[in-house]
């Protein structure tokens, strides 16, 4: 029993960071109806400029606290929203009108372009790096289950996010637009609203949570390298997927099932070298008995 | 108030508009008639700019606005009512409102025009919570009436707002068209297949055939006209 709760705290915490990334490839794809194939290597980004920015802010706020970490993960989620605009902006805006194929070859021509400049000795380089502690890590001991601090930020951090996006989402005018444009570009801009700004709002903040999905991915398993967003960045893709690509609880819930399942098999002796073989199981599965995923709705293609 | 000089609009190699040259005054209701692919809807959304123009001016209040993008022809108080109504069908009719009101900053305004729009179509207010696409095809093209309204519009663009729709709504429909054109001073250029009912609610009238304005007079004449009675008045 023991065990199963302590899988499981294991579990929600690796698919909350799942959770949040997910959320920037199903917000891009409501918009824009493409995978931003991008989006993991923003979270590298995050995990780099957290990195990078760490010294610096060491030097103006104690290491290790609050503050400074709080301060460091807001820096490097402001300039990944920065890159994530200029992405948009640079790379899929002038083929807006194109065909989503040439599209989503551009977005993995995007991706690879960052993950091999990144590689370059002039720029990261290929090595691993450690990644600073930006918090003290301590072990809590609940009767028998041993719940790891950064477990407890990776939570508390996207819960927050989450109630955070929802408000955004369903409360605010932008969100509102975000909405709008999602359903009808062309309506959208009838009722004035400027359709290409509320792109870059979007893709600004899916990259700012990818950022901070980096930052608590890089927390966990702290070595950072400039490929390292590949993996998680596929899994919340499936994530996504399961959830219902373009539904952002459905994305929160593909997140989360998603860690849970794979820690569970992780856990299981014999199963443990499995983990990629059970995610793209439950990707095949539910794209054979539920393709609009679990919280989509069936949609008609109009023809 | 606009003025619509030389319009030429492709689609790709097919020409849709050969030279559209018409003109509406302030206060005034204009329509724009002609059967399926005479270019009347093509019109429209090069006037508001969801279609760019190969050639030709659109003139609004002595400013050219033919190459601005759309949402910045909405700021400038030009209105449209899309074919086939496109209200947000994800967003509930409360949304759609506000969206309407997307460039008011004043939220007193903004009240007030829900207040006026929920006035003329209280079916609206009825169904404020409801998710859009669940409304019937008359109550979004009063919902899609109302979100244009809350945009504070001097000048209104609607196509087709009959179409799909069930004749007795169709009537309450076009009696409000009338109400926001006299109460409201709102300019308004109407685009209908259906000849009768647009002649009859409009003081001027164009008629379109294959992206070419062939014929243009006071409604009451048109109506009249023996060549517009035999191709769209059913004889």
């Amino acid at each position: 029993m023991e065990l199963f709760f302590q899988q499981l705290i294991n579990g929600l915490a690796l698919g909350a960071i799942y959770a949040l990334i997910a959320l920037g490839y199903t917000m891009v794809y409501g918009v824009l109806r493409f995978i931003n194939f991008a989006h993991s290597d923003v979270l590298m980004l995050g995990a780099f400029a957290a990195y990078f920015l760490a010294p610096g802010i060491a030097k103006v706020l104690p290491p290790h606290s609050f503050a400074s970490a709080l301060l460091i993960t807001i820096l490097a989620a402001a300039i990944c929203a920065i890159i994530g605009i200029l992405i948009e902006r640079l790379a899929y805006r002038p083929l807006r009108n194109r065909p989503k194929l040439t599209v989503l070859i551009t977005a993995i021509g995007v991706s690879l372009f960052i993950e091999f400049t990144c590689q370059h000795k002039a720029v990261f380089r290929s090595e691993t790096r450690r990644f600073p502690e930006l918090l003290p890590i301590n072990d809590y001991h609940f009767g028998g289950l041993v719940v790891n601090s950064n477990d407890i930020v990776v939570l508390v951090t996207t819960i927050i996010l989450l109630a955070a996006m929802w408000f955004i989402v369903q409360h605010t005018k932008t969100g509102t637009a975000m909405r709008a444009v999602a359903f009808n570009m062309q309506a959208a801009s009838l009722m004035g609203i400027d359709v290409n700004r509320i792109v870059s709002f979007t893709f600004g903040l899916g990259s700012a949570l990818a950022a901070i999905a980096g930052i608590l991915y890089a927390m966990k398993a702290p070595g950072i390298d400039p490929l390292m967003g590949i993996q998680p960045g596929l899994r919340a893709f499936i994530a996504a997927v399961l959830g219902g690509i373009g539904n952002l609880p459905g994305a929160a819930l593909g997140g989360i099932v998603l860690g849970v399942v794979e820690t569970f098999a992780g856990g299981i002796p014999g199963l443990s070298n499995y983990r990629d073989g059970i995610a793209f199981a439950m990707l095949i599965g539910i794209l054979i008995f539920r393709p609009a995923g679990l919280l989509g709705k069936a949609t008609v293609e109009k023809v | 108030m606009l003025e619509v000089k030389n319009l030429v609009v492709n689609y790709g190699a097919i020409s849709a508009l050969h030279g559209i040259s018409l003109q509406v005054e302030q206060g005034d209701i204009v329509t724009l008639i002609g059967g399926n692919g005479a270019g009347k809807t093509t019109t429209l959304r090069a006037i508001s700019g969801l279609l760019k123009p190969k050639s030709g001016e659109v003139i609004y209040h002595g400013q050219n606005i033919t190459r601005l993008p759309a949402h910045k022809i909405v700021a400038a108080g030009l209105s449209h009512v899309p074919e086939g109504r496109m209200v947000f069908a994800n967003l509930t009719v409360l949304e759609n409102l506000k969206m309407g009101a997307y460039l008011q900053k004043d939220k007193a305004v903004v009240a007030n025009e829900m207040d006026y729009v929920f006035s003329i179509f209280p079916r609206l207010k009825e169904r404020e919570k409801q998710i859009s696409g669940t409304l019937s095809g008359g109550e979004q093209q009063m919902l899609a009436i109302g979100r244009a309204l809350m945009g504070k519009p001097k000048f209104l663009m609607l196509d087709e707002p009959s179409l799909g729709i069930a004749p007795l709504l169709v009537k309450t429909i076009f009696e409000k068209i009338g109400e926001i054109n006299r109460e409201r001073g709102i300019t308004i250029l109407l685009v209908e297949q259906n000849a009768n009912l647009a002649l009859e609610i409009s003081r001027y009238g164009y008629v379109l055939e294959t992206g070419k304005i062939i014929l243009q007079d006071d409604s009451t004449a048109l109506r009249q006209n023996p060549k517009v009675k035999s191709a769209y008045l059913g004889g």
